[in-house]
């Protein structure tokens, strides 16, 4: 029973609590369970709030006697990247200068899970402060790849995505900066949606690099994720940079299919380090898209190869100011015995703090130092209009963008970590959609050497809904994902 | 064009990270080359082009918050995660102005 | 006297807090004197993941001000990040107006020994004010931090260097303050604070092209401290000059204590504050409706009322520049004036027991006009008293002041306080009868034209009176019966 419950999509378990098949609670155990056999070896939650979890399970039942239920969400086991902060719940952005750091509030977007009835089964593993592209720069622990446990799952959402491969429950939230949903769902095979910056609040978000970070769903499937970007969407008078128009009522709009759409494929996507059996997958996914109905337009990005530079100016400058409210004085980690403020503030950051951050937070600082502004700050900001300016020439001849999310399936657990140009260069094909503040979508498009390959596809300001019924029209051809074999293998 | 020893503790200066001399030497490395990387940026001609400065396309916004009182924490509650108080001031190490 | 072959240049910068119920990014209050760390929030604490949502009204109070010193609004203006670590700064950066401040240009006229001179001003921004830094208070020496007011509203206004003595400095300052009186946007108090202000020193010799390096100096809490921090400063620049020293741009703060300005010990590396535009807050847009909008509610300017209260009124040029250099206190003149009725002559008795007498009570107790339990009504009242003769000065003064504590209702506390003056002959004429009667001798003297004793009888019978007697009376009947 457990596992069959655990195997469901969060679709189907929605389904199960309304015919009555299952309860929240049995959902929840189930998952709690699943959590507990594997996550040993998976490496996805930082906390489990199991407590929290079955008392919200409970009322959602209640609710459901008592024909009060509040939608697709309620009753359903959900968890968290632990960037969205949780009132009374640990939350650490995978960091030591945060370990122990106990919100008071909570974040818009957790607080509209709460409010869907979702039940909060915990914190989701990631990069330290979302800085990676493996989640091997976590403080805490690796999180490890379902499909093949030597391998990352992918980052800096890498908790987010493998708690849905390994089944341990039925949707997340993850942060998107520069590919940190879209990455770590094409490692895992599982469905990841950054929506357009602005479609949802990044109140309550730990920021990394506010003009570009942007919350979103994974889920296992287009309909799980539709659902719960449904839930999270729309204005926020908590963020004056979240849009004012209302969300668009996405499920309804999910089986329209793609007859007449007219899908861009970059020619700049196409090159460089894009492995064969990956770019198999990409244009078999967009040979099925066109049987279905779609037009393929050939189009160009020409600014796509100056994407990664602007981005590690533009991220690393704004994340070395968002960092700086971590100085040992009002909450987190305060470096003991010092002697005066300047110790209180270098030892506390010096110990906090790992690698990664300090990397950026040096490399930011210093693209923002007197004498170098111009040059690079405000440059990499000139080029990422440029970089926009392609996209909505594109979006002229073409009404979504699509192409590979990442050159590679998922690599090596230590492949890169001595290498950071190597790490940032996993991002090539996402990071171009966070400059332009676009909507991206990784959708399964098959395998790679046994591992999951991803399409990406790229829409318009706020054109969620064209990304989800595309990739819906391409997961209803291939049916449902394949899950994992590897935990069950070693179960 | 790499980056010295001295830029890098500069920059750790104004940063407040007290970098080890292996970091330091790390760093130096590290950012010299993702530097060279951004430097391709250079070859581009933007003159004349607007930076990016905000994500938010002009007329997404929402309106402005009215000026009305919104309940805050209490002193406990904002006290609450403070590494050391003195009352209900969070307490840092003398300050010498 | 060498600092006569010296030009001084100043510039002026004022921080200005803006009359809000909420902070600038948040909702918390912006009241004074709190317990430390009761008016805060995740926002202004910086904690993870908060963002700013800007206060309309502070914008419009921007334009406004923006509008009344003759600024060009900006249609769009930017937020920056001023980044720095310091323990007041909850999130390591001020978030502040940098490269695209809301107002540019402007100024306003002062006039200094009868010349008028307008003074331009460079820019004015909106940015949040920081916390409070408490020094040595635990008992190991450490700091403690209160974050109350991190996050209140700030106005900079900063002018440009074209002010030319200390004199100049402090005219400007009491402009600048009447005008945000009299918007209502700034409580003016630079005890407190609220209205505090950096002066930016350098002195050049007479003809010379170039300006001097400058000097910044911090922490003048009144118009007095930055006179005397002022003349200070430039006598020793000129000092340093003449010894053919070095002036060393630094920031200097003044010690009224000893009337010096000294160093801050200079910061261990140079600033290198990384200015670059906020993400989290859109461009500020402000439309030419919002400024048709504000321009509506722009009150009658201090330089304009004090013009119209001498040519209207035909007060002195003095006394209405201390009515106009408090808006709460011109608005009482105008109201007495229209309870009482009447032209140049009320409107010069009116002004001189504002100026007078309320003054003196305003600094005695502190209370501004709106705390004061007189109404213009009843000083109205008080003045019609006087005239009336029911009341005499002495009886006036000591009514106004009962009022200006606890209030009540003129003529009755008249009869209460046997303030009355005494009119009525039978009254007096017995007080005289008794007067001469108990000197007989004095009288004798006077009498005989050895000495005219008149003004010492007057004052006996005043005495007797209770100095109730009303003048006149009393003089004239004494005459008939001293003549008789
Ligand atoms: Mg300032
Ligand atoms: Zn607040």
């Amino acid at each position: 029973m457990s596992a069959a419950l655990t195997a469901l999509s969060l679709q189907q378990a929605g389904a199960a609590l309304a015919s009555g098949a299952a309860s929240s609670r049995q959902l929840t155990e189930a998952c709690l369970a699943r959590v507990a056999a594997t996550d040993g070896r998976v490496g996805a939650f930082l906390t489990v709030t199991a407590e929290r979890a079955l008392a919200a399970a409970g009322a959602s039942d209640q609710r459901r006697a008592a024909g009060a239920t509040r939608g697709p969400l309620d009753g359903i086991p959900v968890a968290v990247k632990d960037l969205f902060l949780t009132r009374g719940v640990a939350t650490t952005a995978g960091s030591r200068i945060l370990e122990g750091f106990i919100p008071p509030y909570d974040g818009t977007a957790v607080a509209r899970l709460d409010a869907a009835g979702a039940v909060p089964l915990g914190k989701l593993n990631l990069d330290e402060f979302a800085m990676g592209s493996s989640n091997e720069h976590s403080a805490f622990k690796p999180c490890h790849n379902p499909w093949d446990l030597s391998r990352t799952p992918g980052g800096s959402s890498g908790g987010s995505a493998a708690a849905l491969a390994a089944r341990q429950c039925y949707g997340t939230l993850g942060t998107d900066t520069g590919g940190s949903i879209r990455l770590p769902a094409s490692f895992c095979g599982v469905v990841g949606l950054k929506p357009t910056y602005g479609r949802v609040s990044r109140y309550g978000v730990i920021a990394f690099a506010s003009s570009l970070d942007q919350p979103g769903p994974l889920g296992r499937t287009c309909w799980d994720v539709a659902a719960l970007l449904g839930a999270i969407a729309g204005p926020d008078p908590l963020d004056p940079t979240c849009a004012a128009r209302p969300a668009d009522d996405y499920l309804s709009r999910l089986e329209e299919g793609v007859r007449g759409l007219r899908v861009g494929v970059p020619r700049e996507w196409f090159g460089g380090g894009l492995q064969p059996e990956v770019e198999g997958r990409v244009r078999e996914a967009l040979a099925t898209l066109q049987r279905l109905g779609a037009t393929p337009v050939e189009i160009s990005l020409p600014h796509s190869k100056y994407g990664i530079g602007a981005y590690y100016l533009i991220a690393t400058a704004e994340a070395s100011a968002n960092l700086a409210r971590y100085d040992g004085v009002r909450f987190g980690l305060r470096a003991p015995g010092v002697r005066g403020l300047k110790e209180l503030y270098a030892e506390s950051r010096e110990q906090g703090f790992g690698a990664e951050p300090k990397r950026r937070i040096m490399l930011g600082t210093y693209a923002l130092s007197a004498g170098y502004y111009d040059a690079y700050y405000l440059r990499a900001q000139r080029v990422r209009t440029l970089i926009r300016r392609d996209f909505d020439a594109a979006f002229t001849q073409c009404d979504v963008v699509a192409g590979p999310v990442a050159p590679t399936p998922a690599f090596l657990l230590g492949e890169k970590t001595g290498d950071p140009l190597q790490m940032y260069l996993a991002d090539i094909f996402t990071i171009t959609c966070n400059l332009a503040a676009l909507p991206g979508l990784s959708v399964p498009c098959g395998l790679a050497g046994g591992l999951p390959v991803g399409l990406q596809l790229v829409g318009r300001p706020f054109d969620e809904a064209t990304l989800l019924r595309t990739a819906r029209a391409l997961e209803r051809e291939q049916g449902p994902a394949p899950a994992p074999a590897a935990l069950e293998a070693t179960a | 064009m790499p980056l010295s020893l001295d830029e890098v503790r500069r920059v750790a200066a104004l940063a407040r990270l007290k970098l080890s001399v292996e970091e330091e030497q790390l760093f130096a490395g590290q950012l010299s080359a993702i530097l060279d990387h951004v430097r391709e940026l250079e070859a581009l001609d933007v003159s004349g082009v607007p930076p990016m400065t905000h994500a938010l396309s002009e007329g997404e916004a929402v309106a402005l918050r009215p000026d009305a009182l919104v309940a805050g924490l209490t002193p406990e509650q904002a006290l609450a995660n403070a590494p050391a108080r003195d009352g209900t001031c969070f307490k840092v190490p003398r300050i010498i102005e | 006297m060498p600092v006569a072959d010296f030009q001084v240049v100043l510039g002026l910068e004022v921080h200005a807090q803006l009359l809000t119920r909420s902070k600038i990014f948040c909702g918390c209050s912006t009241a004074f004197g709190a317990e430390p760390n009761s008016h805060v929030c995740p926002i202004c604490l910086g904690m993870p993941g908060v963002l700013p949502s800007l206060n309309a009204q502070v914008v419009e109070w921007a334009v406004k001000t923006g509008l009344a010193l003759g600024c060009e609004i900006q249609p769009v203006s930017v937020f920056s990040r001023k980044n720095y670590f310091y323990p007041d700064l909850p999130k390591g950066y001020q978030i502040s107006q940098f490269e695209l401040p809301i107002c540019l240009g402007g100024g306003l006229t002062i006039t200094v020994d009868g010349a008028e001179k307008f003074i331009r001003l460079t820019r004015i921004h909106m940015e949040e004010d920081a916390g409070k830094n408490l020094h040595e208070v635990a008992a190991d020496g450490g700091s403690g931090v209160d974050l109350n007011r991190a996050g209140v509203p700030l106005l900079e206004i900063v002018s440009e260097p074209d002010l030319r003595s200390a004199d100049e400095a402090v005219e400007y300052l009491k402009g600048l303050r009447a005008i945000l009186l009299a918007l209502g946007v700034n409580d003016g108090n630079l005890e407190e604070g609220s209205f505090r202000c950096d002066a930016n020193v350098s002195v050049m010799r007479k003809g010379a092209s170039q300006y001097g390096t400058r000097a910044e100096i911090k922490n003048m809490n009144s118009f007095r401290f930055l006179k005397q921090a002022v003349d200070y400063e430039v006598r020793r620049q000129v000092a340093l000059v003449e010894a053919g020293q070095p002036v060393v741009q630094e920031t200097r703060l003044y010690d009224p204590a000893r009337g010096e300005t000294r160093s801050m010990r200079s910061k261990e590396e140079a600033h290198d504050y990384r200015y670059f535009p906020e993400p989290d807050l859109p461009p500020v847009r402000v439309d030419a409706a919002l400024v048709a909008r504000v321009r509506a509610t722009l009150p009658e300017l201090p330089r304009a009322r004090a013009a119209r209260y001498q040519q209207a009124l035909g007060l002195p040029a003095k006394d209405a520049g201390v009515l106009v250099g408090d808006a709460a206190l011109a608005d009482f003149f105008d109201a007495t004036l229209s309870a009482r009725g009447g032209g140049a002559e009320a409107a010069r008795k009116v002004a001189n027991w504002i100026i007078g007498e309320l003054s003196r009570l305003m600094n005695e107790t502190g209370l501004p006009p709106a705390g004061w339990k007189l109404t213009p009504a009843g000083l109205a009242e008080v003045l019609s008293l006087l005239e009336a003769g029911t009341v005499s000065g002495a009886g006036a003064k000591v009514l106004v002041e009962a009022l200006f504590r606890d209030g009540g209702d003129p003529a009755a506390l008249v009869k209460s306080r046997g303030l009355a003056q005494v009119s009525d002959d039978g009254a007096i004429e017995a007080a005289i009868d008794a007067v001469l009667a108990a000197s007989p001798a004095d009288l004798e003297r006077h009498r005989s034209g050895k000495k005219d004793l008149t003004g010492f009888f007057v004052g006996q019978v005043m005495k007797a009176l209770k100095g109730q007697g009303n003048p006149g009376v009393v003089n004239a009947l004494l005459k008939k019966k001293l003549g008789g």
